[in-house]
């Protein structure tokens, strides 16, 4: 009888054991699912950390070099028997401002036929005198639109003529790829873009510190160059954007805000403003390039505006930020509890006073910050620019918005297929580098915005 | 005068407008019986309002006229062969003879006619001026004195200016409805004259991209199917949604239901910077790192991988809408309820098996809405298509080869391009009104699922 017991107690115990092993194991089994589980969602966010990452040290590394350029400090001698050029010519008595203006482009035409390369040579053959034989390679040191930049500094002031001016002059593009190694140094001589002595030159002066890797002003002050890539810049790039971003500040934010907040407060319910919500949120998601599309067939087809004007480009990026600027008002004005309006309405305030003096004032925060950030995003945009002919190539900073000009993602997709890939792999990442900088000093404003001015009900 | 310069007088004008609106609202309240109806500054306002507008909108039509009267009006003393000849001359003997009336001059002698024309060019100019600076005094003066004498206590100045500032207000949102009306007018009249020249059919079923170019001559214009094209961008599309659709997920989940306070603060934006980077950043990105990686990847296991493929594009665009998968799908999982999830856990199932099996069914719709949005995102996207998916519309299902996409067609065929008659550049907008069409779609069905997930849980 004791002994029956004990063996189905062991019995039992030996089934519990195995019950007890069958579920330790199948939750041995269930955890490491669980671990794996966790763990694929762990290296879910760790790749899109690390692709961030990516992103940026990539364009850092490539862009950061290129805000320094190799440059040649020089004393030019404004040389008056190599400048041969008259009195420049003032108003004659009975002249009309056509004809002046004659006279004044016939006197900047000599003085461009002037030898301003001899200038350039003569301030480098004191640093290289054993050049004096070969005039033409050295001139190829510095890059070919100094000449024009010399010309441009006696037509503004013709004094300078028997000066001597110290200047930074830019060396050539492809002296810059050389001594940044942006090229292979072992190429044989019939694929490298210098020749043996010039090379040999540029070296020796790197090392006298006669060129110097200097801050390129360049790269700000000037604007794009398609002779002379080393001086190649971003005004005019710059100046496209700041006037879209205008243009952009100027319509879309007003009428999204006054349009969200006719939706959000006045609108009946009925099915016209339903109409109108869906619309608004099927907008939002429209393509970019639609827009270009709706801007050439409507802005240069129909209303014959300026191609690659900064004024059409604003035009369609505002449409584009409108469903933007007017969803984040809308969430803004919806946030003001209604004990506000309320309070208003309850001492006698209309609702436009309601709405203007109480509820507006308190959204504003969240307006703007949304704003900013849709602001931010449309001069990021380049497919609907191109559209509307802003990949046309402009050498000039546009003076107003209806003047041609391109803009900074524009020029960056221009750069980015240029033929000197060495040379501008490096400049199309700086410019990435100043346009992620606008963008983000934009996005810390608005992130700035809200903090300060957000409040919770 | 400049248009600059009228614009602030007639903005100062208002100013005094207002002050004097104010003004004549406070007598009028302290010398009459009763209460005004409105505080003074709506009265200032209403004056404001009478006094500026009528104006405005006589110099606004004016401007609007201005260029198409003046040419008018000189036409008549241009000789035959000037207005016969087409656009541009015409153009520069009208720019002439603007500089002349200017008195900028030409820099050769004018011919006779040029200087009729001038005079009359200015004194047209003049007399127009001169009236519209009239007509808007005068608009200006009578809404000033009529609104200054129609105050009263009984004048509900408030209700009138809050009228106009309503009108204002439904213009401003009727324009993002006039932007629909818009794209759609737009595409469907260009997209019209482009199926003149090619018959829809040969357009949506043709297996053949080869435009030509439009000097070509008219006879021969080329074969536009769009086959080959859709097929690209669907492509492109699918490799973007194999990254986007498991990492984003994954990420979602992990940041709904495991990542400590801490890491979801910090990763969330982080992550969320992926959607704010300007796409020709990612083009570029596509272009020097992710192509030639692949492209040696692909020479170091013994496959052929062109740096610009379907596969460069296509893993970078993924990269760019990880952030929308997982940031919608993340409110969409918060959302499940946590009566759910205790349910479930109360029975002593882990974590994960309630993720799999409770959490992931009850917000798969959401979910699938939130992958509808990310696909048309990446049907739409342009410069990472444009600078690697390497332009090459033939009909191949290798994904490590070029492609040509819908998107980097119509860039292609409209860049710098000012002439809208030929069908080269008119397909441009056939093949935007495909791309709405199909996006607007996606767009439709994902908000409308979305909308229903929510309701289904408030």
């Amino acid at each position: 009888m004791n002994t029956t017991n004990q063996t189905n107690l062991q019995d039992r115990e030996a089934a519990w054991a195995k019950q007890r092993r069958v579920v330790e194991q199948s939750l041995a089994r269930r955890h490491a699912a669980e671990r794996r589980f966790r763990g694929l969602g762990l290296s879910g966010v760790i790749f899109g950390l690390a692709m961030v990452a990516l992103l940026f040290v990539t364009i850092l590394a490539k862009g950061l070099p290129a805000f320094w350029q190799a440059t040649i400090p020089v004393e030019i001698y404004f040389d008056p028997q190599i400048i041969e050029v008259e009195q420049r010519p003032g108003l004659l008595p009975g002249e009309s401002a056509a004809q002046l203006r004659e006279r004044e482009m016939a006197w900047q035409t000599q003085l461009t036929m002037s030898n301003w390369n001899r200038l350039i040579e003569n301030a480098l053959l004191e640093f290289v005198p054993e050049a004096a034989d070969s005039r033409a390679e050295l001139r190829r040191l510095v890059t070919s639109g100094e000449r024009f930049r010399l010309r441009d500094m006696v037509v503004a002031d013709p004094s300078l003529i028997g000066k001597r001016v110290r200047l930074d002059l830019l060396a050539d593009a492809n002296i810059d790829v050389w001594l940044k190694g942006n090229i292979d140094r072992d190429l044989p001589d019939n694929q490298q873009q210098l020749s043996a002595k010039l090379r040999q030159w540029a070296d020796d002066l790197y090392a006298r510190d006669v060129i110097r890797m200097s801050f390129s002003t360049a790269l700000f002050a000037n604007t794009d160059s398609r002779s002379s890539l080393a001086s190649a810049g971003l005004a005019g790039a710059l100046a496209g954007s700041l006037y879209m971003m205008l243009i952009v500040i100027l319509l879309a934010v007003p009428v999204g805000v006054a349009s969200a907040i006719y939706l959000q407060e006045f609108a009946p319910r009925n099915k016209f403003t339903d109409l109108i919500e869906v619309n608004i949120n099927n907008l939002a998601a429209v393509p970019s390039i639609i827009f270009g599309l709706l801007g050439a067939a409507v802005f240069i087809n129909w209303f014959k505006m300026p191609l690659s004007a900064p004024i059409v480009g604003g035009l369609v990026l505002s449409l584009m930020t409108l469903p933007t600027v007017i969803i984040a008002t809308r969430s803004a004005l919806q946030a003001i509890p209604p004990s506000i309006r309320q309070a208003a309405l309850g001492i006698g305030a209309s609702k436009m006073q309601t709405i203007f003096h109480h509820v507006l004032p308190l959204a504003l925060p969240g307006i703007l910050t949304g704003a900013i950030i849709g602001v931010a995003q449309a001069i990021g945009e380049t497919a609907p620019l191109l559209l509307i002919g802003m990949s046309a190539f402009v050498a000039a900073v546009p003076a107003t918005p209806f003047d041609q000009s391109t803009a900074l993602p524009v020029q960056i997709y221009l750069w980015q297929g240029n033929e000197l890939r060495n040379f501008f792999e490096a400049r199309t990442s700086a410019a990435i580098i100043v346009l992620l900088s606008v963008m983000i000093t934009l996005n810390a404003f608005a992130i700035w915005l809200r903090k300060r001015f957000e409040k919770r009900w | 005068m400049n248009n600059w310069l009228l614009v602030c007088v007639l903005l100062i004008t208002m100013g005094f407008a207002y002050q004097f609106g104010l003004a004549r609202s406070k007598s009028v309240a302290a010398g009459g019986p009763g209460r005004m109806h409105s505080r003074p500054g709506y009265y200032g306002l209403l004056v404001a309002l009478w006094c500026g507008v009528p104006a405005l909108a006589v110099f606004m039509l004016w401007s609007a006229f201005e260029p198409n009267i003046i040419r008018a009006s000189v036409m008549e003393y241009l000789p035959a062969e000037v207005v016969s000849a087409d656009g541009s001359q015409l153009n520069v003997a009208l720019r002439r003879i603007e500089n002349i009336a200017s008195g900028f001059g030409v820099s050769d002698q004018p011919a006779e006619y040029e200087l009729r024309a001038a005079e009359r060019m200015s004194a047209v100019q003049q007399t127009g001026r001169l009236s519209m600076y009239g007509l808007m005094a005068v608009l200006g003066v009578a809404g000033l004195v009529l609104t200054l004498r129609r105050i009263t206590p009984n004048l509900r100045a408030r209700n009138q200016v809050e009228s106009v500032v309503k009108a204002l207000l439904v213009a401003c949102s009727a324009i993002a409805v006039f932007t629909t009306v818009g794209i759609v007018l737009s595409m469907i009249g260009e997209a019209t004259k482009f199926f003149s020249f090619v018959s829809p059919l040969d357009f949506f079923f043709g297996t053949v991209w080869n435009p030509r170019f439009s000097t070509v001559g008219t006879g021969d214009q080329g074969q536009f199917g769009l086959i080959p094209l859709l097929w690209g961008t669907i492509m492109v599309s699918i490799v973007a949604m194999l990254i986007a659709v498991p990492v984003g997920l994954m990420t979602a989940i992990y940041m709904a239901e495991y990542a400590p306070g801490w890491l979801r603060s910090m990763a969330k934006p982080v992550i969320e910077v992926l959607a704010g980077i300007p796409t020709i950043v990612y083009g570029f990105f596509a272009l020097v790192t992710v192509g030639p990686f692949f492209h040696g990847l692909g020479q170091m296991i013994g496959i052929d991988i062109r740096a610009t493929s379907a596969l460069t594009a296509g893993v970078v665009m993924g990269i760019m809408i990880i952030p929308f998968v997982s940031s919608l799908s993340d409110d969409i999982i918060t959302q499940v309820p946590k009566a759910m999830r205790d349910g479930s856990l109360g029975l002593g199932a882990t974590k994960s098996e309630t993720i799999r099996n409770v959490v992931l069914p009850a917000a798969l719709p959401g979910i699938v809405g939130a992958f509808l949005l990310a696909a048309s995102r990446a049907i739409g996207e342009t410069m990472i298509v444009v600078l690697a998916a390497g332009n090459s519309p033939v009909l191949h299902a290798n994904p490590f080869e070029a492609v040509s996409t819908v998107t980097v067609t119509i860039v292609n065929q409209l860049t710098g391009d000012t002439d809208f008659a030929s069908p080269q550049s008119l397909v441009a907008f056939a093949l935007g009104l495909t791309l709405f069409v199909i996006t607007l779609g996606l767009n439709v069905v994902a908000l409308y699922i979305v909308r229903k997930y929510r309701e289904q849980y408030e």
